[in-house]
């Protein structure tokens, strides 16, 4: 049988993150390969080219593109300040002369002699990345940034909003199916993560909003509430740059879900450490799935926990990820060979499915996803 | 590369963004067959992040099925002589990695802009946006967006040739500012091609050879009246090749296993539907929605033009086509009352798992109802590009004066179009043909007489490729496996009152009426062909004015013949829940499209 790969989250204890922080343009390294360090400290700095302002020059002093050049005050390269005159015109016998002052504070990049444009630009932002978690640089990108490796529980959600945050975990639901309620979030949890059960709605991340929360772990959300909460729809798969005053990462799927017990059982024991997650979620290529990571000292020595790659089998421990019975968590039976009708009458592969009561039922093999033991 | 006489054994990939197909060719009985078909999940994605572990599980599923070794570890067998293990070639189509994504530049948004995007877009690639010197926006924003939108390649084009410069140097100095960096890997240029006013090439170079790869081209638009699409086009290829593509996951490898350069997909089923088009001097519409976006080709008044949605589909897309196009469109198609909250959850669903399938009836209607909308759209999106070139001169008669097509008006006529061809997951590989054929009907609303067909399992691209390099096998597979003929579909243009005579088809001794506000099925068997008379009410138009007969070719099917007489221009359903799904259940018995519950 052709191994099924079926793509499944990563819910572990004990897994080496690897993290790759790199500056969106080269810059400087701040740190070495081998320092251990903190999620706050900043590892590299770089600065952004500041914006460019484009000045119709030789249309503002009424000559031809070739000759406004001559009028300049000011040469390529040099810094200049908002107002300060940039070019004057020699006026008539030295009357009615125009200048043109600078609109912006920065630095005069080049003039066309073909089109009469100059080209400003503001100065340059600064820009600092963290390490976003504690561990070890185990490689230096020269001139752009690191990777750092750490051992770490590591949950992976299927679904999230909002960036990088840090902050203690705060068990809010006994029970993964439990639904939080406004008065669960009170003013102590300002700062905090909170770990929701089966659903998270519009008037939660609201009250976590105004109690100054900074995340929330649930298992589902629904998209109408999503919808609310963030004022516009979400189109394409890719979230993470929402500034809403919270990072939301979901681990199950849209609609009340129950959080599975694993997932639940991991955040439960972090309960009060400080975790560092992300809800950014890209479903095209190159995907990022959001992510909940809680670090161990980085000398803890520990076996991983074993990802599933190498798919299905009989006896894997599988989830269903699409209607009907959404979430059922049981076991593969059988993997019959042979393509099978089904109720839509199309002919696909398929995977006998036992609940947890006994119960079997056929579903399309591409409707689960592999839970690790 | 084997000699293409010796040429008997053909492997063929296509990695899309959800799943990748392969497919076996043979050689048997002096023609060329296809033989099997495998597929697995594609693995650009993290865990995996190697597009060639799902090239290989196709393969081995492909191996399975046809009990040929094809595979030696992680290896494809090249045969050396015509038999045993192996294959003879290994050619690969590709849109996963989202594709070719390229930012466009001319002077003038409805010319060299427009001809520009056409040139991209018939490359394969994704248009993420078009700068033009009238496009209403300050350079400042236009350096934003460009530094923001990190494209594979940006494409500048402008003027014609020997005519003004300053335009075009303008844009060259807009990018220049912007110092665009590339979508994938830091350490290299993002490749600009230029191809615009010839004149202007040095100052342009001056400009842009220091910050980006920049490749000079011939002009597109080398004179208003004329565009020379072809060595942009060319050049995008390339670039494609050895920028993109070798920096996408497992990529570099995918390369070294094939025999000829990977092709973006929506290029390769391009060559396709224009090469149909040509031979058979019809006007085709080809239809392909992928997982990420939907691809529209069209070969009207001999021009081919291609478009691709790129946010609409059926998987990562299909929340986009909710918000596109509205729930209440989406709705509109599905023959059940359904709680809003739910049907959200359900997509979102979708497009967080995109791999998954739909196992129930109403999950069935649902995905087909979607489908409906996001043709819909891009059918939209392609009428507003595939347009005849602006800034014609033309000279007006009077006769013109009281015509209203004007210069740059839509080349895509419902009405002149001969076949449609349907093409990715959704059409393919619906559980009945009926589907395909009714969800291309309502979405593309085809007029007078329409031949209707889909690609049977999802294989134009890896034949478009093939037909590069082997024309015989692609043409033969293409007709006799890939090719599925639903029938004809005809129907009158206009709107009479419900339940009267809309239309009579006469043939071989038969008469067929059908009431306005219906749909009919008429079985009629593959590979047969009628003359038929078709009849109209008076009010209603089969396309030489209201009331008059025509006679037609009519094409039968694995579906047969549709008499749809529910409308054009416009087509219309009923506003209110109750009678729109007794509509939409009416219209679904009478082709029976679905297996009753």
């Amino acid at each position: 049988m052709a191994h099924s790969y079926t793509p499944g989250l990563k819910v572990t204890e004990k897994a080496i993150v690897k993290k790759e922080r790199r500056l969106p343009l080269k810059g400087t390294v701040l740190v070495k390969k081998g320092d251990i360090i903190k999620a706050d400290d900043i590892v590299a700095t770089t600065s952004l080219p500041g914006d460019v302002e484009r000045l119709n020059l030789a249309g503002k002093l009424g000559v031809p593109a070739k000759e406004a050049l001559s009028f300049m005050k000011v040469k390529e390269g040099t810094e200049i300040k908002k107002d300060e005159v940039i070019a004057e015109s020699k006026g008539f016998f030295g009357l009615f002369k125009s200048t043109i002052p600078s609109p912006i504070d920065g630095t005069v990049e080049s003039y066309s002699e073909i089109t009469g444009m100059l080209t400003l630009r503001k100065p340059p932002k600064k820009v600092e990345i963290d390490a976003y978690v504690n561990g070890k640089v185990t490689e230096v990108i020269e001139n752009e940034g690191i990777v750092l490796e750490t051992p770490a529980t590591f949950i992976q959600g299927i679904f999230g909003i909002g960036g990088e945050v840090k902050g203690i975990l705060k068990l809010l639901a006994p029970s993964p199916d439990y639904v939080l309620k406004p008065q669960d979030i009170t003013d102590e949890m300002k700062g905090m993560i909170l770990i929701g059960g089966s659903l998270v709605t519009n008037e939660i991340l609201r009250a976590c909003v105004s109690k100054g929360v900074i995340g929330i772990v649930a298992g589902g959300i629904n998209d109408k509430e999503l919808k609310e909460f963030l004022g516009e729809e979400i189109g394409v798969a890719i979230t993470g740059q929402e500034e809403k005053g919270i990072t939301v990462v979901v681990t199950e799927g849209f609609g009340q879900m129950t959080m599975a017990k694993k997932t639940y059982d991991i955040l439960k024991k972090n309960d009060g450490k400080r975790a560092s997650i992300n809800g950014a979620t890209q479903i095209r290529a190159g995907v990022l799935r959001p992510e909940v990571i809680v670090t161990y000292d980085v000398n803890t020595a520990f076996s991983e926990s074993k990802h599933t790659e190498l798919g299905m089998d009989i006896g894997s421990v599988v989830r269903i990820i699409r209607q009907p019975f959404f979430g059922a968590i049981g076991k593969v039976v059988g993997l019959p060979h042979q393509l099978q009708k089904i109720e839509t009458e199309a002919h696909v592969r398929v995977l006998e499915f036992e609940f947890e009561d006994g119960k079997r039922i056929v579903i399309p093999r591409t409707n689960v996803e592999l839970i690790e033991e | 590369m084997k000699e293409k006489n010796l040429i008997t054994r053909i492997l063929a990939t296509d990695c899309g963004s959800t799943t990748t197909k392969a497919i076996l060719i043979e050689k048997r009985d002096n023609e060329y067959r296809l033989i099997v078909r495998g597929e697995a999940p594609t693995t650009v994605e993290a865990p995996y992040e190697d597009v060639t572990k799902g090239v290989l599980n196709a393969i081995k599923e492909v191996e399975e099925l046809a009990e040929i070794k094809i595979l030696d570890g992680e290896n494809i067998i090249k045969r050396e002589k015509n038999e045993g293990e192996g294959v003879d070639i290994y050619i690969s189509t590709s849109s996963a990695g989202g594709g070719l994504q390229m930012m466009v530049a001319g002077v003038v948004d409805k010319m060299s802009a427009e001809s520009a995007a056409r040139a991209a877009l018939g490359a394969g690639s994704i248009v993420m946006d078009v700068v033009a010197t009238n496009d209403k926006r300050l350079d400042h924003e236009r350096i934003k967006r460009i530094r923001t939108l990190r494209p594979d390649m940006i494409l500048l084009s402008g003027g014609t040739d020997g005519g003004t410069i300053t335009h075009v140097v303008q844009l060259a100095e807009i990018i220049e500012a912007a110092d665009p960096k590339p979508r994938f890997g830091a350490g290299y240029k993002l490749p600009v091609i230029y191809a615009g006013n010839k004149n202007a090439s040095e100052e342009v170079g001056k400009r842009l050879e220091k910050n980006t790869a920049l490749y000079i081209v011939d002009n597109l638009r080398p004179t208003l009246e004329r565009e020379n699409l072809q060595p942009a086009r060319d050049k995008i290829h390339d670039l494609f090749m050895e920028h993109v593509m070798a920096q996408a996951p497992g990529y570099k490898k995918l390369m070294d296993m094939t025999d000829v350069p990977i092709m973006p997909t929506p290029g390769a089923v391009g060559l396709l539907i224009e090469a149909i088009g040509n031979r058979d001097k019809i006007e085709v519409l080809g239809v392909d929605i992928g997982g990420a976006t939907t691809d529209v080709f069209s070969f009207f008044k001999k021009t081919f033009n291609r478009t691709v949605s790129a946010n609409l589909g059926m998987s990562y897309s299909i929340s986009n086509v909710v918000k596109e196009a509205g729930l209440k469109n989406i709705m509109r198609w599905v023959p059940f009352e359904m709680d809003e909250k739910d049907l959200r959850n359900r997509i979102r669903n979708k497009m967080i798992r995109p791999t998954t399938v739909p196992s129930t009836l109403d999950e069935l209607q649902i995905e087909q109802a979607i489908s409906r909308e996001a043709l819909r759209l891009a059918l939209e999106q392609h009428k507003a590009m595939a347009v005849e070139l602006k800034g014609v001169q033309k000279e007006r008669t009077i006769s013109d004066a009281f015509d209203q097509s004007a210069s740059g008006s839509t080349l895509v006529n419902m009405l002149t179009l001969n076949l449609v061809v349907g093409s990715g997951g959704v059409l393919s590989h619906a559980p009945r043909r009926v589907q395909s054929a009714l969800m291309m009907i309502d979405a593309c609303l085809p007029e007078g007489v329409t031949r209707l067909t889909v690609d049977s399992i999802f294989m134009m691209p890896q034949l478009g490729v093939l037909s590069t390099v082997h024309d015989q096998a692609a043409t033969e597979v293409f007709e006799k496996d890939c090719l599925i003929r639903l029938g004809s579909c005809i129907a009158p243009i206009g709107n009479i009152k419900e339940g009267q005579e809309a239309v009579t088809v006469r043939f071989e001794g038969e008469e067929h009426k059908v009431n306005f506000g219906d749909i009919k099925l008429i079985p009629m068997e593959l590979g047969k062909r009628v003359k038929a008379m078709i009849i109209p009410a008076k009010s209603l138009d089969m396309g030489i004015g209201k009331g008059k007969e025509i006679e037609a070719d009519i094409e039968g099917g694995v579906v047969g013949v549709i008499i749809d007489a529910r409308g054009r221009r416009p087509f219309t359903l009923p506003d209110d829940e109750k009678s729109r799904v007794e509509k939409l259940t009416k219209w679904m018995k009478a082709l029976n499209v679905y297996p009753e519950k």
